[in-house]
């Protein structure tokens, strides 16, 4: 993986910058010392490390734009973070990079259960938005598996789901509104507390862009009622074909489950090994669950259960109580723990057609044989983001270019079956350069245009989602 | 009228028009500034390409008529969740509205306050650009942040930044029963706050309506649910006891109420200017009565639990855009004029002016993906 070299203009300035950005700053808020910018030097994707020149730590929306303002005078690029969980180094610097974290920025404004939402500024982590509502009964929708740590701003960075999306939706869905910064100072308002913002549709835009448009400060989330109840329900089958067609079955038949996620043999086997969740050894296992009142669950359970059955299951475990509930989720929440614990992985996040399942996981199978490598599945099968985990050893020689081909192969056989290199965690650096096997040049140029619109000196951000050669004459601009 | 039959005809005639392009749908609404300009139909590419009921997903050419889509849809016992409104009566126009119509404006009806709207259903979307080079963005699987959201982009944007060919949707089964609880008599006010305790329960409601005084069979207040009988049976019940002065009405009586509300019919038919704003919900009163103190005759009728303001003025002057854009600006939302005659439409700003930032990011976006400035010059500005 390059990164563009760093600007030498740009690295023998750092001592005149600091100085302009300690003026608009206080002291602590901006950190330079070789030492501290270390704590800076990756996301999630920990492969690729690059200490930045300075990172700033700003207060309120006031100090962004004050630092926009410096850093667009002098050239310098921008990249913007939040809790830095970014799983596809999209957090990650360059050299001649400042990093504007908005972990200062954490308040709660307005919270307004008439109009259902909330107003916070963009440093909040996710799972504390939902903790600000969950004593008066609501929630906020999206939940990445990160959620203790990632943050509102790098939610909407990466337009992040969750286990629960199938029924609600992935950030773009819950986002109302935005205050956000431009590279060049100037402060927007885009949408608000009403429906549907005005105007051409921004806040869908600005959604999911990686930190290259703006940078947010403040969102107005959609905030829900919680349901009265939930319940999983626990399936195993010998066949992944078979496991898919249970999926699109409950599908069809118009029940609407919030959850769908789906374990293959290698995985169970590794969480049964970690957790000892008592999953029963077959070839797929789906964990489906539906909301609701009592009744209402049984009814939807029922209508599940009548398909499940037809199949010829191996086991079927249902849920009578709130301990077995949780012992069916067990096993699910802690697979990726128990892949960490027998190896190194790498965690891909492709989409398919759910039509397409069972091909698709012969196919990563046969390719993972070609390489060597053992693939172990597990991902959300309502929707088909699929997140196959490669398992290699860090420390062997060669070993992660190998698994990183592997990944490579893997996300080109989504697209070339209607699908996506990434349902969810973004390009970053780490797809970069496949968006040419799922977009034409015209595809690419068209998105490169609106980040022309936004940042027409191609400042924040600039080394990520395009590949380096595509964007390279924008950059050098 | 240009009305090609492929995409790359599409693309052609585009490339080489030497001036101002119309673009239709099924051409039934004279919205937004008028645009003069030779008509580019796109009603021509039609059809079905891929239809998975078990995936939730259907692509369309984007001149299919709305019609067949939900005839499609309906013969597997599914459907477009965001209930796009058929403007017809109320606008008194007459032909068959597209998908592409529909996804240009971003149409959602009383659904979207529990489903989302238009744009969040839609999944993938291949357009000619003002240039005449034909891209895709998004595509045709659920999740999918695989580069910038052009797909939002393109929704709503009424055919000024490019001509949509192909639209991706996901799709929802449709359920097994509805039921309405009606009031009548309730205030304004009265009525938003039931909608907003309705809406804050756990019981899922899927419309939030109130059609005011002085609109034809108001005041009524309706709440809706949906879903598996059983289920929709309890859930009345819950809410019943939530909001005390309603019954309950199921069926084919409950789905007529929602598409009078959806169609907006109260003011088809009746003279004067139509107005649609989008308002946080407690504001919908508010706002109306702000209207009234200035001196704006109006009726309104609610719907998304009170953010959705539908307001027939009396169509002299500016068709009240000065006092309802104050009132909109006071507040924060938006106000669009969906009915008036071309001459006011020509006078009028059809939509909310944006702040100065806003704007010049809009003008720049055109610019970019327009640079001839040949579609749908104007109809925005
Ligand atoms: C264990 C683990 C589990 C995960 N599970 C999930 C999951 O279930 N679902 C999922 O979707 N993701 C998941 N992720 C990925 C990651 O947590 C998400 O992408 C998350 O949204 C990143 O948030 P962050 O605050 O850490 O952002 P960062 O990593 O700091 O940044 C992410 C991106 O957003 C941009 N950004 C940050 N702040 C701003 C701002 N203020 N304005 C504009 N752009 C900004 C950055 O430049 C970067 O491109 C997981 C990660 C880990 C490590």
């Amino acid at each position: 993986m390059d990164m563009p070299d760093p600007r030498a203009a740009v690295l023998s300035k750092k001592a005149n910058l600091v100085e302009r950005l300690q003026a608009v700053l206080p002291a602590d808020a901006v950190i330079h010392e070789a030492q501290e910018v270390l704590a800076y030097e990756c996301d999630a994707l920990t492969a690729y490390r690059c200490p930045p020149l300075a990172a700033v730590l700003p207060s309120s929306t006031e100090e962004v734009a004050a630092v926009l303002r410096i850093c667009h005078e002098e050239g310098v690029p921008v990249v913007p973070r939040g809790s830095g969980t970014s799983l596809a180094g999209g957090a990650l610097p360059t050299a001649d990079s400042v990093i504007l974290g908005v972990a200062r920025l954490t308040e709660v404004l307005e919270t307004d259960y008439d109009n259902r939402f909330i107003r916070v500024q963009a440093g909040r982590t996710n799972l504390s938005v939902t903790g600000a509502v969950e004593a008066d009964d609501f929630f906020y929708a999206p939940d990445p598996s990160s959620q203790l740590a990632c943050a509102i701003a790098g939610n909407i960075g990466m337009n992040s789901g969750g286990a629960h999306c199938l029924k609600y939706g992935v950030t773009t869905n819950n986002l109302l509104g935005v205050t956000a910064v431009m590279m060049d100072g100037t402060v927007v308002e885009i949408g608000g507390a009403h429906l549907d913002a005005g105007g051409l549709d921004l806040l869908g835009l600005i959604c999911g862009s990686e930190g290259q448009l703006a940078l947010v400060t403040e969102a107005t989330l959609r905030i829900l009622r919680k349901p009265e109840g939930a319940r999983p329900v626990l399936m195993g089958y010998n066949s992944s074909e078979v496991a898919g067609r249970v999926v699109s079955e409950i599908i069809k038949a118009g029940i609407l489950p919030v959850a769908i996620e789906f374990m293959d043999r290698p995985c169970i086997r590794a969480t049964e090994d970690f957790a000892g969740a008592g999953y029963p050894d077959c070839e797929a296992l789906l964990i489906v669950e539906v909301e609701g009142s009592d009744a209402e669950i049984d009814a939807q359970l029922g209508v599940i259960l009548q398909i499940a059955r037809k199949h010829d299951p191996v086991a079927i475990r249902e849920s009578e109580s709130a301990e077995e509930s949780a012992r069916i989720w067990l096993g699910r929440k802690s697979a990726f723990g128990a892949m960490g614990q027998i190896n190194d992985y790498m965690c891909l996040d492709g989409t398919i057609p759910v039509d397409k399942l069972p091909e698709v996981l012969r196919r990563t199978a046969e390719m993972a044989a070609g390489y060597g490598l053992e693939v172990a599945n597990v991902f959300h099968a309502g929707d088909g983001n699929m997140h196959p985990l490669i398992l290699f050893d860090a420390n062997a020689p060669g070993e992660l270019e190998k698994c990183e081909a592997l990944g490579a192969d893997i996300l080109r056989l989504c697209v070339e079956v209607g699908g996506c290199l990434t349902g969810e965690h973004g390009v970053g650096v780490e797809k970069r350069d496949l968006m040419s096997d799922q977009f034409a040049p015209e595809d690419m140029e068209a998105q490169m245009r609106v980040k022309d619109v936004f940042d027409s000196a191609w400042l924040l951000n600039p080394a990520k989602v395009f590949p380096l050669a595509v964007s390279a004459a924008r950059r050098a601009a | 009228m240009i009305a090609p039959t492929t995409e790359a005809d599409l693309a052609a005639a585009v490339a080489s028009a030497d001036g101002p392009l119309r673009v239709l749908g099924g051409g039934t609404r004279p919205v937004g500034r008028p645009v003069a300009g030779t008509p580019l139909s796109a009603a021509a590419l039609s059809g079905v390409e891929l239809y998975e009921p078990g995936a939730l997903t259907l692509v369309v050419r984007a001149g299919t008529p709305l019609a067949e889509v939900e005839d499609v849809l309906a013969a597997e016992n599914q459907r477009l969740p965001f209930e796009p409104m058929d403007h017809r009566a109320l606008l008194g126009t007459e032909g068959t509205p597209t998908i592409g119509g529909v996804v240009a404006a971003n149409v959602s009806g009383p659904r979207r306050v529990q489903a989302g709207a238009c744009r969040d259903f839609l999944l993938g979307v291949r357009f000619v650009d003002g240039t005449g080079t034909v891209v895709k963005n998004g595509g045709r699987v659920m999740k999918n942040v695989t580069g910038y959201d052009l797909v939002k982009l393109m929704a709503g944007s009424w055919g000024t930044l490019g001509v949509l060919t192909e639209v991706s949707l996901k799709v929802l089964a449709g359920p097994e029963a509805e039921a309405t609880l009606v009031a009548r008599g309730l205030n304004d006010a009265e009525a938003v706050a039931a909608l907003c305790r309705a809406l804050g329960t756990p019981f899922d409601v899927s419309g939030a309506a109130h059609l005011g005084d002085g609109v034809a069979d108001g005041p009524r207040t309706q709440v809706r649910v949906e879903g598996m009988a059983s289920s929709v049976v309890y859930r009345v019940e819950r809410l019943l006891a939530e909001l005390p002065g309603f019954v309950a009405v199921e069926g084919a009586e409950s789905a007529k109420l929602w598409r009078e509300v959806r169609d907006v019919t109260p003011f088809a038919g009746e003279a004067g200017a139509v107005w649609r704003v989008s308002v946080k919900p407690t504001d919908g009163p508010a706002l109306t009565a702000a209207l009234r103190a200035a001196g704006l005759a109006h009726r309104a009728l609610y719907d998304w639990g009170g953010g959705l303001v539908w307001l027939l003025v009396p169509e002299d002057g500016d068709a009240g855009a000065g006092a309802v854009r104050d009132a909109v600006a006071a507040r924060g939302g938006h106000a669009t004029l969906v009915r008036a005659s071309e001459a006011v439409r020509a006078e009028v700003p059809v939509f909310q002016p944006e702040p100065g930032p806003l704007a010049a990011i809009g003008a720049g976006l055109r610019a970019r993906f327009d640079p001839r400035g040949i579609l749908n010059p104007g109809l925005m500005a």
